[in-house]
């Protein structure tokens, strides 16, 4: 005790910073606290409750939900919703690899443009995270659709019948993701390219011949934080990932997302939505979690 | 530094992820033909039409006045979260805590916020009329999730202008209100605009959050493009939306301009 | 009331800082006399930033006193302390022109804008700054915005100016101009000047008076002179001028055993095992036997452009020895050493 702190040159005291600290954090907090957290909590405790006949809440806490949201009903099981999952974790598993292998060399080829262009072009990699998600889709639907020079290409190899287009398809929904996606991956990599040291990555090809290792170990240790928080904030906003595959893959290619939308805007079953976006809350903290523990400071955020 | 062709190509190949199909959206804004996407020739008339669409136009109000209410709001909160913040005597690892949990809504799925929203807002109902879904809840909502992208932008500005200008501010006789008023404000203010702007374009082109939580009377510019898109596109919605993308780049390049400027003057 | 102006001496008294358990100044006190040009010099993290940050009001000691004269500056927020500082990146506030810059202070006390107006032409005029009053800071060289910050301190008319190294951001060149400089416009305005360096040469040419310190003590107090002829222990003596420490052991009448021999010192160390030292340009290497000389072998030499730097093996150690550009000696050849009485130091440890 009795420490007289200064604070930006003035005098001042531990509980004078407090209180004008908290006072000034006061109204966002409050908002944060009302409008983020507790509609959390609301929707956590959701999770755990049951609908009466005619589909009103009961807020008498349950843990059936769990087994009914991995397909037990009073109809027996089925696979439906576990199906749903795995696709959703393929979906995402597959996106944010392809993220990162066009990512990578983007990064890359950021990274060595001269410096007054960088910014120019990290711009340009941002901008598309800020237009709506819906106009961007959309454009992948009219992009493959019937008569246009995708879809011709694979009429022509026979993949698709003449006058077909290539949505709705498992394929448009894996593009459109990664091109969805790809900023949040191409970000935080090339915050961590850009700090590359290259002399480590010249001792590595001194060192190791192959250019394998030499990726490997000269440039792959060094921007490994950044992979982690590419990963992170690529993987884990692709499994809550709907729009994407509500127009580009048709009524059949249902992800969680989907399934979250319908349950909680149709008002069938907010309970189930509840649970599988308590699920989501976890994956979220955890991948977080993970990104502040490896991922260090290249968890770039968008700014 | 030499790059290989494979990373050109590359590299090439993501950007035209990025921007290809934007710019298709574009051309056919212009064409002429109304069904199917053989060129018809080029014409301004969707553009046009556009702007004698009343269901549009009623949109673009409601989308709007949603950004500027929010943008305002979350500017306010978000520059004081910030400020404060820094004033807060934490230890390391509080700091970094504190931190986290600021930047934890910038990363937090979009569909997350609007079905915790969701249902929130029909829990709050039982208490207030204001909670119906509508213009106030679309409001709120976009509060939610523009406040962090404000705090965290002006929150690296703070900490990039850093505390030596305090020091100095105060070594030259300033007191508080002066050192913030003449020397603090006056550089904090870019950051303050860019804050701003991210904001207001997010809340333009949010479109999860919005659907969720809004109401028949407070459909906005991308739930109209949703309900076309889902109905069947007309070409008035590839104008719109070459509209909107234009006033996104904008608005974005326009921040990274005010960043450049910034750092070098004159 | 007397008219006789009172000397504002700055007095600091046992001053103690701690950072969490990290102690950084460990009972510092020294009075420096008011009009004295004095450096605070050492390596980073000995506590010289602290002691002057102390002096100018952004952090509080642990205990301990500052007086000026005799006001009693810790009980002074910074903004009222009569003190004005350089700081190391300058700060200077790149939203306003040089013009107003340098009138902030003045500005921030309320003086009229006449006075200020006339003030800032003058100070702009003896720092040479008046072609750049409308520039923004980003606009000047690194040597001008020096200059912006130091007149931007002056100009208050201080009782003491704190100067935080407000040469490591400037190119050799320019530093020794800058050096000049400030010794210059300390004598015309006679303020105490306290500089914070890890410079030995700078701290040399510029002080009336030089603190050496070293983990949060000062280790030797005294005239650029004194420190670089006769430093007293085995840090100063290390870090200003990289004098040869030579291990010893105290034998009877004034002498000492080291690996390479017995020498004769000048006076009776006060310790039983201890250090002696020399400086490499006050040892004679001879091509030829001396009496009394120590036989050593050259091993290494470096061109230096106006002197030789040899390193050399006598007794199991290596001496830096340092000779005439004229005076050639090739690597292995045998020489004598002669370590003259006047120039082979006692130190303390």
């Amino acid at each position: 005790m009795g420490q007289r702190p200064i604070f930006d040159g003035a005098p001042t005291s531990t509980s004078r910073l407090w209180t004008s600290g908290l006072a000034l954090i006061g109204g966002g907090a409050l908002w944060l606290f009302a409008f983020l957290l507790l509609p959390m909590v609301v929707l956590a405790v959701l999770a755990f409750a049951q609908r009466d006949e005619y589909g009103e809440i009961i807020w008498v806490l349950t843990t059936d939900n769990i087994w009914r949201v991995l397909g037990h009903s009073s109809l027996g099981w089925t696979a439906d919703n576990l199906r749903i999952i795995v696709r959703s974790v393929e979906v995402a598993g597959a996106t944010t690899l392809m993220c990162l292998l066009i990512g990578l060399p983007l990064a890359f080829w950021m990274a060595g443009r001269p410096r007054h262009e960088r910014a120019l072009w990290m711009a340009l990699i941002m901008v598309p995270t800020c237009i709506n998600l819906v106009i961007r889709t959309y454009a992948w639907m009219l992009m493959f659709g019937n008569n246009l020079p995708p879809a011709w290409m694979a009429q022509w190899l026979g993949i698709l019948l003449p006058g077909e287009g290539l949505y709705p398809s498992g394929f448009a929904v894996y593009i459109g993701m990664i091109s969805c996606m790809l900023p949040f991956t191409v970000l935080p990599l090339y915050t961590s390219v850009e700090r590359l040291d290259w002399n480590i990555v010249e001792a590595a090809r001194d060192l190791y011949a192959g250019p394998w290792r030499t990726f490997r170990h000269g440039v792959l240790s060094q921007i490994m934080p950044g992979v982690v928080a590419a990963v992170v904030l690529t993987a884990v906003p692709s499994l809550g990932m709907y729009v994407v595959s509500d127009l580009l893959g048709g009524a059949k290619f249902m992800l969680i997302g989907n399934y979250m939308q319908v349950q909680m805007t149709g008002s069938s079953d907010p309970p189930m939505a509840a649970m599988v976006g308590l699920a989501l809350i976890i994956v979220c903290l955890v991948g977080l979690a993970a990104m502040y523990r490896f991922g260090g400071k290249a968890s770039g955020s968008p700014l | 530094m030499k790059q290989s062709p494979w990373i050109v190509t590359v590299a090439m190949l993501g950007l035209a992820l990025l921007y290809v199909p934007l710019l298709v959206v574009a051309v056919m804004s212009f064409n002429a033909t109304r069904h199917g996407q053989t060129w018809g020739g080029f014409t301004f008339d969707w553009y046009l039409r556009l702007f004698s669409n009343g269901d549009i136009g009623a949109a673009f109000m409601n989308s709007m006045l949603v950004a500027f209410a929010s943008t305002l709001i979350a500017t306010l909160l978000g520059t004081l979260l910030a400020i404060g913040m820094r004033r807060l005597p934490l230890r390391p690892r509080g700091r970094l805590t504190a931190d986290v949990l600021m930047n934890l809504p910038t990363v937090t799925p979009d569909i997350l916020l609007a079905a915790a929203l969701v249902v929130a807002f029909g829990v709050f109902r039982q208490f207030s009329g204001m909670f119906s879904p509508g213009l106030t809840t679309l409001i709120i909502g976009h509060v939610t999730f523009e406040i962090s992208f404000v705090a965290v932008v002006v929150a690296s500005r703070l900490q990039a202008i850093g505390r030596e200008q305090f020091e100095a501010a105060r070594d030259l006789y300033a007191s508080t209100w002066v050192a913030w008023w003449k020397v603090i404000l006056p550089q904090l203010a870019p950051g303050i605009v860019a804050g701003a702007l991210l904001a207001f374009t997010l809340s333009l082109d949010d479109f999860v959050v919005s659907f969720f939580i809004s109401g028949p009377s407070s459909t906005t510019l991308p739930i109209i493009i949703y309900a076309s898109v889902k109905r069947g596109v007309t070409p008035e919605i590839h104008a719109l939306s070459t509209l909107m993308v234009l006033a996104t780049m904008v608005i974005i390049l326009g921040l990274v301009f005010l960043e450049r400027r910034r750092a070098e003057p004159g | 009331m007397t008219a006789a102006p009172q000397p504002l001496d700055l007095s600091i008294v046992s001053v103690s800082k701690a950072f969490g358990s990290q102690k950084v100044l460990e009972g510092i006190s020294v009075t420096i006399p008011d009009g004295q040009f004095t450096t605070l010099l050492g390596a980073s993290g000995c506590g010289k930033t602290t002691l002057l940050r102390i002096i100018a009001g952004f952090e509080v000691p642990d205990s301990g006193s500052v007086h000026l004269g005799k006001q009693d500056l810790l009980a002074l927020p910074s903004h009222k302390r009569p003190v004005n500082t350089v700081f190391q990146s300058y700060a200077l506030f790149p939203h306003l022109r040089v013009y107003d810059n340098v009138a902030f202070g003045l500005r921030s006390r309320k003086v009229a804008e006449a006075d200020v107006t006339r003030r800032v032409k003058e100070i702009c005029e003896v720092l040479r700054l008046s072609e750049f009053t409308q520039r923004y800071p980003q606009q000047l060289s690194g040597g001008q915005r020096q200059r912006v910050a130091l007149g931007r301190a002056l100009i208050n008319e201080p009782e003491v100016l704190l100067l935080d190294e407000p040469l490591s951001a400037l190119d050799a060149a320019l530093r020794h101009d800058v050096q000049v400089e400030l010794k210059r416009i300390q004598r015309r305005y006679d303020i105490t000047f306290i500089l914070v360096t890890h410079d030995q040469d700078e701290a040399i040419a510029v002080s009336d008076r030089i603190l050496v310190m070293n983990k949060g003590r000062i280790e030797q107090d005294g005239t650029p002179e004194q420190v670089y002829e006769r430093p007293e222990t085995r840090f100063v003596a290390d870090f200003i001028g990289g004098a040869n420490l030579i291990d010893a052991e105290r034998l009877d009448g004034n002498r000492v055993r080291t690996k390479f021999g017995e020498l004769p010192v000048s006076c009776t160390p006060t310790w039983v095992k201890g250090t002696v030292a020399i400086r490499p340009e006050d040892i004679e290497a001879r091509t030829a036997a001396v009496p009394g000389g120590i036989p050593a072998t050259v091993s290494e030499r470096l061109f230096r452009g106006d002197h030789w730097e040899l390193q050399v093996q006598a007794g199991g150690t290596t001496l830096r020895v340092v000779t005439d550009p004229d005076e050639v000696h090739q690597s292995g050849q045998a020489v004598w050493l002669e370590l003259p009485l006047d120039d082979l130091l006692v130190l303390r440890d």
